[in-house]
C-alpha cells in the first residue's frame, strides 16, 4: 500500500545551515515588471494568508484574498494567548537558530522535517523584526527593549508577547499591512466567501468556487497559483477550543481533487482548558499554560468524595503529576499532563458536577506568596475563569481539563510549501507543517508568520516563472462550469434530504467518536470501531439531515452542513492514520507502545516517516504515501520526563 | 457552578434582508443552565426551532471567548447586555433572572445595514483601516527590533489602545452612530509608537475623513466607552481631534511644497 516515489520533498542539498540561503539562489525568480502579470489567490485571511498577500502583493502580484468571515480581522489567529518565539538571544541566555530548531525537532518528537525546522528557526528572527516594524505593541522593559518569557518549559526566554493577546495583536500588524495593500488597489478582498472547491485543469490548481455567504452567489475565481492558509481542523472533536467557524473544507477540497493529506491524526490536546459544564456547551476555553506554574494539580483519592476542595485533608488527595513525576511535576508537557488527568478522570476521581475534571490549586502558592503576588500574576486569568464558571479561583480551586487546541497535521506540503497538486501552496496551519507530532508553545504564531511572510512569497516564484506568458484560465472554461456545477449539486443535497436532525446535532456525536476514540489515547480495537461508527453516523447524516432555509441568503445551518460533511471523512482518515501508526508519539498515545512504566514507547525504525495520504473516490479507502525522515543534526532520543 | 435552570421569554429582531422591514417575534426558551453562555442560550433555540421545522434565528459569533469581535447584538437596548467590560460571548446566563424577558436586537446604525436578523455589515470599519490604519512597513526592510527602544509606558499605552476588537458595540450604542472611539483607538496605537511617526498626520486625516463619510459626528456622550467590550478610553478620541487639526496644518503645508 505504500510508495515514496511520488513524494519529493524537495530539500535543498548542502550543510543545514546553508541549505535555505543556496536555495533562494537556486530556485527561479520572476522579474519584477513581470510579477503583475501573475495573479495569486490567498485563501484564509489568519496570521499565514494575510502576511502572505500582503508580501505578494507588495512585490507586484495581483493578489486576491478570500475570508468566509465579515473581515479579514476575525480569523482564528486572534484568539492566541501566549506569544510568539523567536531565537533572537535578546535575554543573552544561550538561544541560538540552532537551539530553537533542536527544541522544535525534539519538543516535536522526532516527526518533522528537520530542513524546513530550520529554516523556520532562521526565519523567526526576522518575523519579530517585521512586527515591531509594523507597530505591534510588544512587552517591553523599563528601559524600553523588548520582553522575553520562558513558555512552555523552554530553557531559554524566547518568548515574545503583547499581554495576553499576542495572537490579536500580531494579526492585526498583518491585517493592516494586508488592508494598506487593499486600500492601493494591489490585493482584492472577498469577505463572507466560502471557498467550497478546487478547480484542476490538466493536473494543475487553476482556480477556486466560492458561495457567497450573503447573497449564496457562487462564483469561480481563476489564478496562476492558489494559497490555501485556512487553519487547522481541531473542530472535528464539536468541543475544542478553536472558533465555531473553523472548518477544515477547503483543505478536504483539495485532498479530493489530489492533494495528499499529511499525519491527519497529530492534534494537539491543551492540558488547562475549563471543562464542559452541561450538554449545550459549544466550545471550550482555554487558561493559559503559565497556570502551571503555581498552581497544583490533583483529584480526591476517594471517587465518591462528597467535600468542597477546601475540607480535603491532605492525605486523601492524589498529587498525580507531583507522584508520578517528582522531578517534573505539574510542569511536565503538555501531552504527559493531558494524558495523566484523563486517565484520573476515567478512573473516575474527576470533579466537578460533571465529573470532568481535575483541580488545580492556588491554595499553596497563596498562602507562600501572598494573595498580592499571585493575583498579580494571574489576574486576568482568574477574572476570565470567574466570568464563565461563576467561581473564585482564590477561594476555590480551579477545575481544568484538557481540550483539542491545535491540529499538526494537514496538507502535505514540499520545502517549497507546495502541496502533491502543481500550483497548489498551503501555509500555516493548514499545511502538516513544521511541528511533528507535539507542537511546542508559542510556535504557531511563528509558523503561520514564518510562511506567510518570508517563505512563500520567495518559493512560489519557482512554479510561476515557467508560466510567462500565459494567462489565468479562462471562466468560461468547462473545468469552472463543471467546478459550480458540482458545487451547486452539493448545496441542493444538503437540502433535499429533509431528514430531521440539524448540523449540529450530528457535529456532537461525531466528536464524541472523535475525542473518545482517536483522541489522545488510542488503540486498535477503538481505532477500528471509530471508523465503523463514524460510517454509520456518515450514513445517517446523508439521509435524515434537516437543513432549512434557501441558499440565496445568510444560511448558517447549511455553511455548517457541508463543513460537517467534510468532518466525517476526515475523521474516518483520522482512525486509519492512527491506526497504522502503531507507536506513541508527541501527545499521541498509542496503548499497545508503551514501556514497563506506562510512559509512551516511540518506534522509530518503524514510525520516523510522514504519512500521505492519497485521496481515490468516495468508495476505496485513501492510499497510504510514506517520506522518510532523515534525522542527521539532531539525534534521535527518547523523551523522558521521570 | 450550580444546576440552577432559567426558563425566559424571548423578543428576538426577525429581518429577511436589508431591504425588507423586520419585527419582533417572541420565544420562549427552558431549562436553560444558568452555567450556559448567551449564545449558547441562542444555541439551544435555533436547534428547538429547527426540530420545530423553523427557519433558526441568523446571530453573529465565532470564537466564543471575547476576542474575534464577531459578536454583538443590544440586549435589552445595551450593546453587549449588561456586564461592563463584557462581549456577549462572555455574558453567561447566571446574570439574568428565571422568568425575564429579554429583547434582542442587531446594531443599529445607518453604516451597519442589517443582512439578516441579528447579522450587520460592518465593513466601514475595514474601509476607515485600508485609508490608513497601518505602518508602511514592506516585509524585509525592518531593522532589528531592539535599534528603536519604545519606553513601557509608550508600548502599554499603545497596547491599551490597540485591544480594541473591532466589534462596532460604540457605534450601536452612540446616539449619534458615530465611529470616533475605533478609529481614535486605531490611531492612538499607531501615532502613539515611534514606527507611527512618519505617516502620523496623513494617516489622521485620512482615517478621520474616511470615518466622517460612513458615521455620524462625536458629540460626547460617552456611551461608547461603557459599552465596550474592552473599556477602551475616551482618552483617546481626544488624542485623535489634537491630531486631526495638527494634521490639517501640517497636511496644507506639505501640500504647498508640491
Amino acid at each position: 500500500m505504500t510508495e515514496t516515489a511520488t513524494l519529493d520533498s524537495k530539500v535543498p542539498e548542502g550543510p543545514m545551515a546553508e541549505k535555505w540561503d543556496n536555495h533562494k539562489f537556486k530556485i527561479k525568480l520572476v522579474n519584477p515588471a513581470n510579477k503583475r502579470k501573475f495573479r495569486i489567490l490567498v485563501v484564509g485571511t489568519g496570521l499565514a494568508g494575510s502576511s502572505a498577500a500582503a508580501t505578494l502583493a507588495e512585490l507586484g502580484y495581483d493578489v486576491e484574498a478570500f475570508t468566509f468571515h465579515d473581515t479579514p480581522r476575525r480569523a482564528h489567529s486572534i484568539a492566541a494567548q501566549g506569544g510568539i518565539n523567536a531565537a533572537k538571544n535578546y535575554q543573552n541566555d544561550g538561544d541560538s537558530v540552532h537551539r530553537l530548531f533542536y527544541d522544535t525537532v525534539k519538543g516535536g518528537d522526532y516527526r518533522s522535517r528537520e530542513a524546513n525546522v530550520h529554516r523556520l528557526a532562521q526565519v523567526s528572527v526576522d518575523i519579530i523584526d517585521q512586527m515591531a516594524a509594523q507597530g505591534v505593541p510588544f512587552a517591553r522593559e523599563y528601559g524600553g527593549l523588548l520582553d522575553n518569557r520562558s513558555f512552555g518549559g523552554a530553557q531559554v526566554s524566547r518568548t515574545f508577547y503583547a499581554r495576553g493577546q499576542t495572537g490579536q495583536q500580531l494579526l492585526l500588524g498583518a491585517y493592516q499591512q494586508m488592508m494598506r495593500q487593499v486600500g492601493l488597489g494591489k490585493v482584492k478582498l472577498h469577505t463572507r466567501m466560502d471557498m467550497q472547491e478546487l478547480v484542476m485543469k490538466d493536473g494543475e490548481a487553476v482556480g477556486i468556487v466560492c458561495r457567497n455567504l450573503v447573497t449564496g452567489e457562487i462564483s469561480s475565481h481563476s489564478g496562476h497559483a492558489v494559497v490555501l492558509a485556512t487553519g487547522g481542523y481541531g473542530n472535528v472533536f464539536y468541543l475544542s477550543t478553536n472558533a465555531m467557524s473553523c472548518n477544515v473544507t477547503a483543505a478536504w477540497r483539495a485532498h479530493r481533487k489530489g492533494a495528499f493529506f499529511a499525519n491527519p491524526s497529530y492534534t494537539q490536546i491543551h492540558p488547562t482548558c475549563i471543562p464542559a459544564a452541561d450538554e449545550f456547551q459549544s466550545k471550550l476555553t482555554l487558561m493559559s499554560e503559565s497556570l502551571r506554574n503555581d498552581g497544583r494539580i490533583w483529584v480526591p483519592r476517594d471517587p465518591d468524595e462528597k467535600r468542597i476542595a477546601a475540607d480535603i485533608p491532605e492525605a486523601e488527595r492524589y498529587y498525580f503529576l507531583e507522584e508520578k513525576y517528582p522531578a517534573f511535576g505539574n510542569l511536565v508537557p503538555r501531552d504527559v499532563a493531558s494524558r495523566n488527568a484523563k486517565t484520573v478522570v476515567d478512573q473516575g476521581l474527576g470533579v466537578g458536577p460533571l465529573k470532568n475534571g481535575v483541580y488545580l490549586d492556588f491554595a499553596e502558592s497563596i498562602s507562600r506568596d501572598g494573595l498580592d503576588k499571585v493575583w498579580e500574576r494571574y489576574s486576568n486569568l482568574f477574572e476570565m475563569y470567574e466570568r464563565i464558571t461563576g467561581e473564585d479561583p482564590r477561594e476555590t480551586p480551579m477545575r481544568i481539563y484538557p481540550a483539542t487546541h491545535y491540529t499538526m497535521g494537514g496538507l502535505w506540503v514540499d520545502y517549497n510549501l507546495m502541496t502533491t497538486i502543481p500550483g497548489l501552496y498551503a501555509a500555516g496551519e493548514a499545511n502538516f507543517s513544521d511541528h511533528g507530532a507535539n507542537r511546542l508553545g508559542a510556535s504557531a504564531l511563528m509558523q503561520g508568520l514564518a510562511d506567510g511572510y518570508f517563505v512563500l512569497p520567495y518559493t512560489i516564484g519557482d512554479s510561476l516563472a515557467p508560466k510567462l506568458g500565459t494567462a489565468p484560465v479562462s471562466l468560461d472554461d468547462e473545468v469552472f462550469i463543471e467546478a459550480e456545477t458540482e458545487v451547486r449539486d452539493r448545496i441542493s443535497k444538503f437540502l433535499s434530504i429533509k431528514g430531521t436532525k440539524s448540523p449540529d446535532y450530528f457535529h456532537r456525536e461525531l466528536g464524541k467518536l472523535v475525542w473518545n476514540y482517536i483522541g489522545m489515547e488510542r488503540d486498535q480495537n477503538g481505532l477500528e470501531k471509530a471508523i465503523s461508527e463514524i460510517r454509520a453516523l456518515q450514513e445517517e447524516f446523508w439521509t435524515d439531515l434537516r437543513v432549512l432555509g434557501g441558499t440565496d441568503t445568510i444560511n448558517s445551518s447549511l455553511e455548517k452542513a457541508g463543513r460537517v460533511a467534510d468532518f466525517f471523512e476526515l475523521g474516518e482518515l483520522m482512525a486509519r492514520d492512527a491506526l497504522n501508526r502503531a507507536e506513541s508519539c508527541g501527545g499521541h498515545f498509542r496503548s499497545e507502545s508503551q514501556t514497563p512504566e506506562g510512559e509512551a514507547l516511540r518506534n522509530d525504525e518503524d514510525f520516523a516517516h510522514v504519512s500521505a495520504w492519497q485521496w481515490i473516490d468516495e468508495n476505496t479507502p485513501q492510499v497510504e504515501h510514506r517520506e522518510q525522515l532523515d534525522f542527521v543534526e539532531v539525534p534521535l532520543t527518547q523523551r523522558s520526563y521521570k | 457552578m450550580s444546576a440552577n435552570t432559567l426558563s425566559l421569554t424571548l423578543q428576538i429582531w426577525r429581518q429577511e434582508g436589508p431591504n425588507t422591514t423586520g419585527a419582533f417575534e417572541t420565544h420562549n426558551v427552558s431549562g436553560i443552565p444558568d452555567d450556559a453562555s448567551f449564545l449558547e442560550m441562542l444555541d439551544v433555540l435555533n436547534e428547538n426551532l429547527i426540530e420545530a421545522g423553523k427557519i433558526p434565528i441568523e446571530f453573529p459569533h465565532d470564537c466564543r471567548e471575547g476576542i474575534c469581535g464577531t459578536c454583538g447584538v443590544m440586549i435589552n437596548g445595551r450593546a453587549h447586555g449588561q456586564e461592563k467590560g463584557t462581549a456577549v460571548c462572555q455574558l453567561h446566563m447566571r446574570k439574568f433572572n428565571d422568568g425575564d424577558t429579554i429583547a434582542i436586537e442587531p446594531w443599529r446604525a445607518t453604516a451597519f445595514p442589517v443582512i439578516k436578523d441579528l447579522v450587520v455589515d460592518r465593513s466601514a470599519l475595514d474601509h476607515i483601516v485600508a485609508s490608513g490604519g497601518f505602518v508602511s512597513a514592506p516585509t524585509g526592510t525592518a531593522a532589528d527590533a531592539n535599534d528603536t527602544p519604545i519606553p513601557k509606558e509608550v508600548a502599554d499605552s499603545a497596547m491599551d489602545a490597540a485591544a480594541c476588537i473591532g466589534c462596532g458595540a460604540c457605534v450601536a450604542a452612540c446616539p449619534n452612530s458615530a465611529g470616533q472611539l475605533f478609529t481614535s483607538a486605531k490611531l492612538w496605537h499607531l501615532n502613539s509608537l515611534p514606527q507611527g511617526q512618519p505617516e502620523r498626520f496623513r494617516r489622521t486625516e485620512a482615517m478621520v475623513d474616511t470615518m466622517e463619510s460612513f458615521f455620524g459626528s462625536c458629540t460626547n456622550h460617552g456611551e461608547c466607552s461603557e459599552a465596550c467590550p474592552k473599556e477602551i478610553s475616551l482618552d483617546f478620541i481626544a488624542y485623535m481631534n489634537r491630531d486631526y487639526v495638527k494634521s490639517k496644518v501640517f497636511n496644507r503645508k506639505l501640500a504647498s511644497q508640491k
